[in-house]
């Protein structure tokens, strides 16, 4: 029965031409929006290198204080706190700290161009699993003996020595000179912790204040659990560490009067609920922990919102075309077809339709992504169409030709026989 | 209910009704055409002769009295009961053909067959027999609309009988064709009857087509008359 109606389904589509041209730019139109955003999703969420190991890694990367007096504000994390306090928690096989991005001019060969610039430690070359192009990262004994030492990325390569390797050679930043010492691929500047062109020992930072005061900020701790099972009691004993803080001791904090300080590990997706909704869709509390669930929730109501106008409108359409065949649906009737069997048909009918407007919107999806990673409107991004995204989208076609075809075909399934031979409904 | 009675109407009343208006369609309708038989039904226009077919195919509900088919009562069957044994025991053939234009006339002889669990194998197997038996095996990937009226007719008729169905109701069955295809037609459904002992209720306007069934039921003002 499935193949004579996926057989009528094709006939009938091209039979009517203008409705399915009309139907398809709707659905089409709507999956490549969508698509597009699952792909921007999965680019900002997924595992992709160098950040092959997401379901175990935590971050910290701002903190909450308040003062006697009332007064509330946030920082970037404190590199001395959590390097201070934060150190040895059970469950966690590495930490990182690493410098929030920092705009620098940087010259090679007299050439001056503004880089991105991160400094960390060895740990985060460790955390992170980034592709060499050329030499490797800087060691334990680099951060601790302060070495001139930078990593860069191939783009930097490219600009700063064309095609030439870059293994050796120098590169001032900031009026300190930086022996490269190892190339890796570009990375996507929406991703937060490896996105950088730039990377040094942050013990070559010239001032030092991360490492004397709490309050300088300016970092972001990056945490690899053994397993996704420790994160919760690696969150808890976080939480409690922070409680114990003696934030009193900083100079700083004593001076302002503050006398609390809140921090909260975060996972990759409630970074990106945080960063992309945390004020326009309340997905962070008071207390600067993330609501998940309200993220995800206003971005299923908006897919929903946005789905909602060519479904009432392919809808619409449907019902015309329905009830323009009342007459084979008397007949189908007639011979024999129960109210449910006709509504499998017409619902088959419009999941092939979606489908087909669906992998058309995969088509228009696949430029448009092609198209805004060739734009570099977000340094180094590289949207791509993969297995996640197809499905993503294969699903919300089926959902959209399910939903736009269930209402038309429950009515129509509900025309009295002789009336629907006479080609009408009562 | 009596017993070898394919059809049987008793007490039977339709009624139409809208906010504005009550218009009786039949009333007292006692009817029992037996298996075998060929019935015409005749009357004006309007007298309740598609209303009465309608409702001994099921197609329609009466407002009051019972309507039984091979003796079964169906009043209280629901729409999936009334689905299967519109199927199994009941094929129609309709004034103006009512063939799917999307589909071949293969498609459209094996539409009954497409509710009922069987293969495609045997779907097309069964519709190529229908379509011989109304000479028209050669149009089988033809479409209806590259058929005449009569040939278009020969295909319904093939609808009708594929699902090898006990009664065959047909609605002025000849009444879009020409003479010599009404008589093509008529010649199939006598056919039937004598070959297969088909039980056939055919609505006509024609008295002579009428004449050569086996008993007329007159309707008027939706009263049986004689």
């Amino acid at each position: 029965m499935l193949r004579s109606y996926l057989r009528l389904a094709t006939r009938v589509l091209l039979r009517r031409k203008f409705f399915t041209a009309v139907s398809l730019f709707g659905i089409s139109f709507t999956l490549v929006v969508l698509t597009v955003v699952v792909a921007l999703l999965d680019h900002v969420l997924a595992p992709l290198p160098p950040e092959t190991r997401l379901e175990r890694t935590l971050a910290v990367y701002q903190m909450r204080f308040s003062t006697r007096d009332g007064r509330r504000g946030r920082f970037e994390t404190s590199f001395l706190l959590m390097d201070r306090y934060m150190r040895g928690i059970p469950g966690v096989e590495r930490m990182s700290l690493l410098s929030t991005q920092q705009e620098m001019m940087a010259y090679a060969n007299g050439e001056p161009m503004v880089v991105t610039l991160k400094r960390t430690d060895a740990d985060y070359w460790k955390i992170l699993d980034f592709a060499f192009l050329e030499g490797g990262p800087f060691t334990e004994a680099d951060v601790e003996n302060a070495s001139l030492v930078a990593v860069i990325t191939e783009a930097m390569r490219r600009r700063f020595f064309g095609h030439a390797p870059a293994l050796g050679e120098t590169i001032e930043v900031d009026g300190q000179r930086f022996h490269v010492v190892g190339v890796v691929s570009n990375v996507s500047r929406l991703r937060p912790i490896p996105y950088s062109d730039f990377w040094v020992p942050h013990t070559t930072d010239k001032s030092g204040a991360h490492r004397r005061q709490i309050a300088a900020g300016g970092y972001v701790a990056a945490f690899l659990a053994r397993s996704p099972a420790d994160l919760p009691a690696i969150r808890a004993e976080f939480a409690s560490r922070m409680q114990r803080v003696p934030i009193h001791d900083d100079p700083v904090a004593a001076r302002e009067g503050v006398d609390r300080l809140v921090a909260h590990m975060e996972a990759p997706a409630e970074t990106v609920a945080r960063l992309y909704a945390g004020d326009d869709f309340m997905a962070v509390d008071e207390e600067g922990r993330v609501r998940l669930g309200r993220f995800f929730g206003a971005l299923a109501a908006l897919a929903f919102l946005f789905m909602l106008l060519p479904t009432l409108n392919l809808v619409n359409l449907n019902v015309s075309r329905v009830l323009e065949r009342a007459s084979e649906i008397g007949v189908r009737k007639a011979f024999g077809a129960t109210s449910r069997a006709l509504v499998g048909q017409f619902v088959v009918e419009n999941v092939v339709l979606t489908i087909v407007g669906g992998l058309l919107g995969f088509v228009g999806a696949y430029a448009v992504l092609g198209a805004l990673t060739g734009s570099e409107v977000i340094p180094y991004a590289q949207f791509r169409m993969n297995g996640r995204v197809f499905l993503s989208g294969l699903a919300l076609s089926v959902f959209f030709g399910v939903l736009s075809g269930a209402y038309p075909a429950w009515r129509m399934s509900r025309l009295n026989p002789v009336d629907a031979l006479k080609g009408g409904a009562r | 209910m009596s017993g070898n009675a394919m059809v049987e109407l008793q007490g039977v009343e339709k009624v139409y009704r809208t906010s504005t208006l009550e218009t009786v369609a039949l009333t007292a309708m006692n009817l029992s055409v037996g298996e075998g038989e060929f019935v015409s039904i005749m009357g004006p226009s309007g007298c309740g002769k598609s209303t009465l077919l309608n409702l001994m195919g099921l197609l329609d509900v009466p407002t009051a009295g019972r309507v039984a088919v091979n003796g079964t009562p169906v009043e209280s069957y629901r729409d999936r009961e009334v689905a299967a044994l519109r199927n199994k025991e009941i094929g129609f053939v309709f004034q103006s053909f009512h063939l799917i234009p999307d589909l071949s006339v293969a498609d459209n002889v094996e539409i009954p067959l497409l509710y009922r669990s069987m293969s495609a194998r045997e779907r097309r197997e069964r519709a190529r027999k229908a379509l011989d038996r109304v000479g028209l095996s050669s149009r089988v990937h033809h479409f209806p609309s590259q058929l005449s009226g009569g040939q278009q007719q020969r295909v319904a008729i093939a609808r009708a009988i594929v699902g090898s169905p006990r009664i065959l109701l047909a609605d002025e069955p000849t009444g879009n064709l020409d003479s010599q295809m009404g008589d093509e037609i008529m010649g199939i459904l006598h056919g039937l009857h004598a070959d297969e002992r088909a039980t056939i209720v055919m609505v006509t306007h024609d008295p002579l087509r009428a004449g050569k069934t086996q008993r007329i039921v007159r309707l008027f003002d939706g009263r049986q008359v004689n």
